[in-house]
């Protein structure tokens, strides 16, 4: 592809979502920094053809450089010495493109050197970038770990930070441990202050750190002696200009060979304390967690279209029996649902993304000044609706970059299975989506709570008054069913009172939901744009109609005695 | 140290994607039917002007092209990667020229710019491919000149020298030439960087004087308002300043077709008859035979 961004005109119909008016309002203040800043947007208008034109570049930049770079970077991988990652050669040509380019700190205030740029368009990078290499896609995106040292950093911290990761310098989060993985709450990394030099420092070991070379820190510590849970611990920033961190090893991956994952040793490594202590994993980590969950969505969303685009083109060119593959009925099925997935999947990231940037925008104005009640209500409704959507949209979109990079590898055939073609790269990059920031299961125990509280349904609910087009009419009609058959289930789950049957059938009732959002969203833009989307609602509706009937009927015939033939 | 460098460039049809529209029926160019782009080799003479801006802090780059209105977009273009400002010739005069009136023109508005250390341009632009406006330019003025270039190593402020990496047959070289200079660029020296984001924000209206212009009420899309006209009084740098033939104190009789002693004398339109393909098995024999028939094509070789 020439251009990652025009190229797919489903990223330019989602950018323009009529969410987007008030985004811009609330994060651009009224656009009050055009008279301060020669590149602030004027109005709405202006800034969505600011996003376009940036969307551009990105796009240009990931076709031109990343795309080519990346079977080259996956065979390379980085390189360690002591002690330090050097990146691949074609990971640096990267970073230096997307440096030059300006598309680092996109979504900083213009103070600090930033773009003010709304979460959702950077998301939409994320995504242009992850969809030719998913692991430089780690690289890049994480200067989003910067949005938690600005939500809960002091003014110094901000003044001496942001502008650094502004102009290119390189984040991670510092968070697992050989012992504490999905189970942060046994972090043990020991942070300790030093009241001679008055700062902190840090002893211990880290693992399985992405960037774990990165210029800027974010560590997750235990910071309160004698503690054993998630109280204990608190955030810090270690700046790599310090010194005290040092790579033990970098690991031998499956796959996004292109990020560095490290292993870490810390040594009386100097820090400082990010907002307050106690404070680091169950508020700190988890705003960060949220942030970088949105993230892997985005990477998966890059992933399926990375297969879906690799399978269409190998079917239109292969040709068996007398003609192209994709004219069997068993291949442009496989094809079909691929798109199907891609295009409901990216529906959900946005529509995600949108809840993320209202309520953060609103956010960042109470820092300013006091929201209104009005203004209030809305944070908290975006908020909610941010929350219950954001391991929504991690989870299924992790696992449909899996299942289309598998179908993307069975419509090549035996090729597929060679190392010689694209799909097997995506198909390792992507096995590791469902798993970081995050397993899906992990998504699930996030998510079911919205679903027995009825926030979900709530939301499915509102959708179903949303007018549609006549020829989705039908669909919806279906659409409604399938709740019901969700609202069925759920109150059967919930009638038992039997918490290790709720967290059995979880995963069940959280695909249900997650369906039921796609499904709406789906029909919602082929309402729009038929001509984009129409094919798409239908086929996912097809699929997620079979789904849903497979789950209920699953649910509601499961006796609860049969848990004990289920324990290996 | 802070250079005054000047960047020739040239909007020309992308004549390397030609489908079958590519020429019209007279054999000239139809430039409707291929986009136009910044030629290559002037992206990659503005990358080595670049990077000494970033080498030398206080260095200017100026762009300098002709062409009509819309030629424009490549002074935009040079904004968006970090030039500082550029000129557009632009006249109904200077339409038709050769090479010869091509590079008066530019050699012309240079004395008018008067004050600049290096000019730096592409070797040679895709749609006419003579290599012959630079070096020409160098002449008019009476500079030394670097053909080939693929790096600029070094400048020396003291001895006003500079030092360039030049591609040669089977090789590279190294020379020395004196300030102020004219250096072509060719397209093995490093590629142009992307668009920065804050420059394209910044610059994106940045117009030309006719692009400015109302479209005439016949164009099919309608008048257009200029959006923001009020940015255009309190930003100055949006003006992308216009020459005209007189605005540079040109000789008319040299400028444009007047003075183009090149006169084309057949236009063959070439067009592939027959759309062949062999199908090759994988023996030894049919990939020798391949290379055998290649090579007596000069296909390689």
């Amino acid at each position: 592809m020439a251009n990652y961004y025009t190229d797919i005109p489903e990223l330019k119909y989602h950018l323009n979502n009529p969410m987007m008016e008030r985004i811009c309002e609330l994060k651009e203040r009224n656009y009050r920094d055009k008279e301060e800043f020669d590149y602030a947007p004027q109005d709405y208008a202006d800034a969505m053809d600011s996003f376009d034109k940036v969307l551009e570049i990105t796009g240009e930049i990931t076709g031109e450089i990343i795309a080519p770079n990346a079977e080259g970077v996956d065979e390379e991988g980085p390189h360690y010495a002591d002690g330090r990652v050097e990146y691949a050669s074609g990971t640096k040509q990267n970073l230096d493109a997307m440096v030059k380019a300006g598309l680092n700190g996109m979504t900083m205030p213009r103070r600090f050197g930033g773009l003010n740029f709304p979460i959702t368009p950077y998301t939409m990078c994320a995504e242009i970038v992850a969809a030719a290499d998913a692991g430089f896609g780690n690289i890049w995106s994480l200067q989003d770990c910067i949005e938690t040292l600005y939500e809960f950093g002091n003014e110094d911290q901000h003044s001496r930070f942001i502008p650094r990761i502004c102009a290119g310098e390189t984040m991670s989060m510092d968070l697992t441990e050989p012992d504490a993985g999905s189970d942060l709450q046994s972090v043990m990394l020991k942070a300790t202050f030093d009241e001679k030099e008055n700062c902190w420092r840090l002893n211990g070991v880290k693992r399985f750190i992405t960037n774990g070379d990165a210029d800027l820190h974010l560590v997750l510590a235990r910071s309160e002696e004698g503690t054993k849970d998630g109280r204990g611990l608190s955030m810090f920033i270690y700046d790599k200009k310090q010194g005290g961190v040092d790579v033990r090893r970098i690991e031998n991956k499956l796959g996004i060979h292109g990020s560095p994952t490290c292993e870490l040793v810390y040594k009386n490594a100097k820090a400082e304390l990010c907002g307050d202590r106690k404070l680091g994993l169950i508020k700190y980590v988890m705003a960060l967690m949220n942030g970088a969950r949105l993230g892997i969505a985005a990477q998966s969303v890059g992933l399926s279209q990375a297969a879906y685009n690799e399978g269409l083109a190998y079917a239109k060119e292969r040709k068996q029996f007398g003609k192209a593959i994709i004219d069997f009925p068993a291949v442009y099925d496989m094809l079909s649902i691929m798109k199907a997935k891609l295009d409901a999947g990216r529906a959900l990231l946005y529509q995600t993304s949108r809840y993320v940037d209202i309520y953060k925008a609103l956010d960042d104005i109470a820092r300013e000044r006091k929201l209104t009640p009005e203004e209030r209500q809305e944070q908290k409704k975006y908020a909610k609706l941010a929350d219950s959507f954001t391991p929504l949209a991690k989870g299924m979109n992790s696992e449909y970059a899996n299942q289309n990079a598998y179908d993307c590898i069975q419509i090549h055939g035996g090729s597929g299975f060679m190392l010689e073609y694209a799909c097997q790269r995506i198909y390792r990059d992507a096995r590791i989506t469902s798993i970081y920031e995050g397993t899906t299961q992990l998504q699930t125990v996030a998510a079911i709570r919205y679903v027995t509280n009825g926030s979900y349904l709530a939301t499915i609910r509102e959708f179903e008054t949303i007018p549609c087009s006549a020829e989705m009419e039908p669909l919806k009609a279906r659409l409604v069913e399938m709740a019901n058959k969700l609202e069925a289930c759920m109150n059967k789950v919930k009638e038992a009172q039997n918490q290790e049957l709720l967290d059995f059938v979880a995963r069940r009732l959280y695909e249900m939901a997650a369906d039921c959002v796609m499904a709406h969203l789906l029909i919602q833009d082929a309402t729009k744009a038929p001509e984009m989307f129409a094919k798409s609602a239908i086929v996912y509706l097809n699929h997620v109609n079979a789904e849903i009937e497979k789950h209920s009927s699953f649910i509601l015939k499961f006796n609860t005695n049969e848990l004990v033939s289920y324990k290996q | 140290m802070s250079l005054k460098i000047i960047v020739l460039a040239k909007q020309v049809p992308d004549t390397r994607n030609v489908g079958k529209d590519a020429m019209k029926e007279d054999g000239t160019i139809n430039r409707a039917a291929l986009p136009a782009i910044f030629n290559p080799e002037d992206l990659n003479a503005l990358e080595q002007a670049l990077r000494l801006k970033d080498a030398y802090p206080g260095t200017t780059v100026t762009l300098l092209t002709m062409g009509p209105g819309r030629a424009a977009e490549i002074i935009r273009e040079g904004l968006y990667r970090g030039a500082d400002g550029g000129y557009l010739l632009t006249d109904r005069a200077f339409a038709g020229a050769d090479t010869l009136a091509t590079s008066y023109a530019l050699a012309t508005a240079i004395k008018k710019i008067g004050d600049y250390d290096i000019i730096i341009g592409g070797r040679q632009a895709i749609d006419g491919d003579t290599a012959q406006v630079g070096p020409q330019v160098a002449e008019k003025l009476g500079l030394t000149q670097v053909t080939y270039a693929e790096e600029i190593l070094n400048v020396d402020e003291k001895n006003r020298s500079i030092t360039v990496k030049r591609h040669i047959d089977g090789g590279v070289e190294t020379v020395e030439g004196p300030l102020p200079i004219v250096i072509t660029v060719n397209g093995s020296a490093a590629p142009c960087r992307p668009r920065n984001a804050k420059l394209v924000m910044k610059y994106k209206r940045a117009l030309g004087a006719q692009e400015k212009a109302p479209a005439p009420a016949c164009h099919p899309e309608g008048v257009s308002a200029l959006p923001y006209p009020e940015l255009y009084e309190k930003r100055p740098y949006l003006n992308i300043p216009e020459w005209s033939v007189a605005d540079v104190n040109g000789d008319l009789t040299q400028c444009g077709l007047s003075g183009s002693p090149t006169k084309v004398k057949a236009i063959q339109n070439i067009v592939f008859q027959a759309k062949e393909s062999k199908t090759l098995t994988g023996s030894d024999k049919d990939v020798e035979d391949l290379i055998v028939e290649l090579l007596a094509n000069h296909t390689i070789g």
